[in-house]
C-alpha cells in the first residue's frame, strides 16, 4: 500500500449537542492536523463519543460547524461522508462472511467483483487475516473480528477513520497488542484517526495529540507526554495516571507555601492567591532521617507495597490525601509502615494547575 | 459441542402438565376428529359410528380441491401483504423515541381486543354503498356517486390482512427491538443510503423472522372464516367457510371434520415447503 497524500485535517468549531436536557457536548473548537492519531480522552459520558458522532454524521450538531479538509461537512449525510469508523460492538454484519463484511463499501459504491475480490485480499492481508475471507463471523475470535472491523473501515480508503471504544471488548494482554498494531497500521497508512478512549494508557501508547475532555468540554490539547507532565487543570492531572495534588498560597514571586513550608515550583506561580499544585507519585522523594529546607513535608508512611516494577509508598502528610511516592525497586530506600518520614516534591516537577 | 446435562426427572414433572393439556384438548379431539372424518352421516339426523371413506371421497370434488387451492392462494397473499406492511411498520416503530414507540405499539395491539365478528362488520360497514369510505370520497368531490367495495376479493384480502396484522407485529417486534442500531450505522458510513441499509442489511438479518412472521399470517388467516363469509360472495370464501357450513348449517359433521384434516395437512405442507426453500437458499446465500 503506498502512502496517501496527507488530507484529512478536521476542524470543528462551536460544536454543541443535547438530548432534551442533556448537553453531552457544550461547545467545542479545535483543529486536527491531518495524517496524526488523535485519542479523545475523558471519563464516560463527557461527550468523547458523541463528538465522534457528530464527526462521523451519525448525531446532528445542536449548534457548530465541522470542517473536513476545509469543506463544511456539517449538513452531510453519514453515507456521503467518506468516513470509515470502527463501532464499540463492533457492528460486524452477521449475515455474511469476512469477505462480505469487507467488501460491503465497495459493493454499494457497485465497484466490479473482481477488483472488490482484490481489495479485500489486500486488506486480509493488511490485517493479518490472509486467507479467512470465506469464515463466518460467528467463528472468529475477539481480536480477529476486531481486525475485520478495522479493515472493512478502512475498505474505501476513507478521508477519516474513526474508532468508538474499538478495544474495549478485549481481555488486556490481546488489547495491548492490538494498540500497537493499530498504530502502525495508521502510520503506515498515513489516515488521519481518531480513537475515543476512556483508558489513558491506551491514548499514551497509540496517539500523536491526545484531547482530553471531560463534562462536555476539551480541558486540554497535546502531545501525549506534554499532556502527562505539564497538566493543564486538576481534573487533568488526576485523569491522566496518579497525581498528587497540593493546595498552597502563592506569594506573588514565584514561591508558594504548602502546609507552612516554603515550595519552588516550576512556572505558573507569579500571580498572589491560592494555587493547587500536581506532583506526579514517581518525581517524588522519601527523605528517611532530616528535613530538607524547602519544597518537602513531613508525615508517617501509612503503606507499603512491592509490585515487583514499581515500589509504592503512602504517606500521611497531613494535608487530606495521602501522598503517594512512587519507585523503581533498584534506589529504594526500604521503610517500614508507621516510619516518621519526609516527602520531597522536587521544584522542576511542582506544576502548577489552578492559579 | 454443548455439554448440556440431561434433564432430570424434576424436569420432566415440570413439563407433564403442559404436555398433559396438549393431550387432553388438542390431540385428544384431534383424533376423535379424525375418527368422526370416517364416520356415516345420517341424513335429516346426526351421524352413527361406523368406517366409510365416502366423506374422503367427497372432498376429492374439483369443487373443494379449487376451495383449497382458492384458500391457501389468498392466505398466502395475505401474508405477503401483512409483512410487507408489518416489517417496515415495526422497523421503524424500533427505531423510534421510547415514549412515542410504546405509544403506537399499543395502539396497534388494541386492535387485538375486537372480535373477528367486529372487524368483519366494521370493514362490510366502511366498504359498502349506504355509509362507506366512497361517501367521504364524494363529499371530497374525487367520486360522483357512492360505490361498494364488498363483497369482493380485496375486501377478503384486507380483512384477513388486517386480523392478522397485530399478531404479525408481535412475531416480529422482539427481534428488531434487539437489532443493534450500530449496525444500521455502520452500512451508513460504508456509503449505504437509509434505504440501501434496509435493503442490504436490515432485510437480511431479519429474513428468519420475516419468513416466520409470514407463515404465522397464513396459517392464521387459513382458519379464519368470518372474514370471508362477510366481505366475499361464494367464489371468494376459503375453505373455513365451507368447514363451517358443513357442521354447522347442514349438521354434517363427519364431512366438516374431513375438510378440517385436509386443511391441516395441506397447511402443513405449505409451511414445510416454505421452510424448505428458506434454509437452501440461507445456505446458498
Amino acid at each position: 500500500m503506498n502512502r496517501r497524500s496527507v488530507r484529512g485535517g478536521l476542524r470543528v468549531e462551536g460544536l454543541v449537542k443535547r438530548f432534551d436536557e442533556i448537553t453531552a457536548v457544550a461547545g467545542v473548537d479545535v483543529d486536527l492536523p491531518p495524517g496524526k492519531l488523535i485519542s479523545f480522552l475523558g471519563p464516560s459520558g463527557c461527550g468523547k463519543t458523541t463528538m465522534l458522532r457528530m464527526i462521523a454524521g451519525l448525531e446532528r450538531p445542536t449548534e457548530g460547524r465541522i470542517y473536513l479538509d476545509d469543506e463544511d461537512i456539517t449538513d452531510r449525510p453519514a453515507y456521503t461522508r467518506d468516513i470509515g469508523m470502527v463501532f464499540q460492538s463492533l457492528a460486524l454484519f452477521p449475515h455474511l462472511n469476512v469477505a462480505g463484511n469487507i467488501g460491503y463499501g465497495l459493493r454499494i459504491r457497485g465497484a466490479e467483483k473482481d477488483s472488490i475480490a482484490s481489495r479485500v485480499r489486500e486488506l486480509l492481508t493488511l490485517v493479518s487475516l490472509a486467507g479467512m475471507g470465506e469464515r463466518r463471523i460467528q467463528q472468529l475470535s475477539g481480536g480477529q473480528r476486531q481486525r475485520v472491523a478495522t479493515a472493512r473501515a478502512l475498505a474505501l480508503e476513507p478521508r477519516l477513520f474513526l474508532l468508538d471504544e474499538p478495544l474495549s471488548a478485549l481481555d488486556a494482554n490481546l488489547r495491548e497488542q492490538l494498540q500497537v498494531e493499530l498504530r502502525l497500521l495508521q502510520q503506515q497508512l498515513g489516515i488521519t484517526t481518531i480513537i475515543v478512549t476512556h483508558d489513558q494508557r491506551e491514548a499514551m501508547t497509540m496517539s500523536d495529540l491526545v484531547v482530553v475532555m471531560n463534562a462536555g468540554r476539551i480541558e486540554q490539547v497535546g502531545p501525549p507526554l506534554e499532556v502527562y507532565r505539564r497538566p493543564g487543570s486538576p481534573f487533568v492531572a488526576g485523569f491522566i495516571g496518579r497525581t498528587n495534588l497540593l493546595t498552597g498560597a502563592a506569594a506573588g514571586d514565584g514561591s508558594i507555601t504548602v502546609a507552612g513550608r516554603p515550595f519552588d515550583v516550576a512556572d505558573g506561580a507569579d500571580a498572589a492567591g491560592k494555587v493547587t499544585v500536581s506532583v506526579r507519585p514517581e518525581a517524588t522523594q522519601l527523605v528517611v532521617g532530616g528535613m530538607p529546607d524547602r519544597n518537602a513535608l513531613p508525615g508517617t508512611v501509612v503503606f507499603v507495597r512491592d509490585l515487583g516494577e514499581l515500589f509504592e509508598c503512602f504517606v500521611d502528610c497531613g494535608i487530606g490525601e495521602h501522598v503517594i511516592v512512587a519507585g523503581s525497586p533498584r534506589d529504594w530506600v526500604p521503610v517500614r509502615q508507621g516510619a516518621e518520614v519526609a516527602v520531597r516534591f522536587p521544584a522542576d516537577a511542582c506544576v502548577v494547575v489552578t492559579s | 459441542m454443548s455439554q448440556r446435562e440431561r434433564p432430570s426427572t424434576k424436569t420432566y414433572r415440570v413439563l407433564a402438565f403442559p404436555v398433559g393439556m396438549l393431550l387432553i384438548f388438542f390431540l385428544i379431539p384431534f383424533g376423535i376428529m379424525v375418527a368422526t372424518s370416517f364416520y356415516h352421516r345420517v341424513p335429516g339426523a346426526f351421524y352413527t359410528p361406523a368406517f366409510e371413506l365416502a366423506n374422503w371421497q367427497r372432498l376429492f370434488k374439483p369443487v373443494f380441491l379449487e376451495r383449497a387451492v382458492f384458500s391457501i392462494g389468498i392466505c398466502l397473499l395475505a401474508g405477503l401483504v401483512c409483512i410487507s406492511i408489518a416489517f417496515p411498520f415495526t422497523y421503524f416503530l424500533t427505531r423510534m423515541r421510547r415514549r412515542r414507540h410504546v405509544a403506537l405499539l399499543i395502539v396497534v395491539l388494541s386492535a387485538l381486543s375486537l372480535s373477528e365478528v367486529i372487524v368483519a362488520f366494521t370493514w362490510y360497514i366502511l366498504l359498502g354503498r349506504a355509509s362507506g369510505v366512497s361517501n367521504i370520497l364524494v363529499w371530497l368531490g374525487l367520486m360522483s356517486q357512492p360505490a361498494a367495495y364488498q363483497p369482493s376479493f380485496v375486501a377478503v384480502l384486507l380483512g384477513l390482512s388486517y386480523i392478522a396484522f397485530p399478531y404479525c407485529v408481535l412475531t416480529l417486534y422482539p427481534q428488531l427491538t434487539r437489532l443493534d442500531p450500530e449496525i444500521t450505522e455502520a452500512a451508513q458510513t460504508l456509503g449505504a443510503s437509509p434505504w440501501r441499509t434496509f435493503r442490504t442489511v436490515v432485510v437480511p438479518i431479519a429474513r428468519p423472522i420475516i419468513v416466520a412472521g409470514f407463515l404465522l399470517v397464513f396459517v392464521f388467516t387459513l382458519g379464519s372464516y368470518i372474514i370471508a363469509f362477510f366481505l366475499g360472495r361464494p367464489e371468494h370464501w376459503t375453505l373455513s367457510v365451507f368447514i363451517a357450513d358443513q357442521a354447522s348449517a347442514n349438521a354434517n359433521v363427519p364431512f366438516a371434520s374431513a375438510m378440517a384434516i385436509f386443511l391441516t395437512v395441506l397447511s402443513l405442507v405449505v409451511v414445510g415447503i416454505v421452510g424448505v426453500i428458506e434454509s437452501r437458499t440461507r445456505r446458498l446465500g
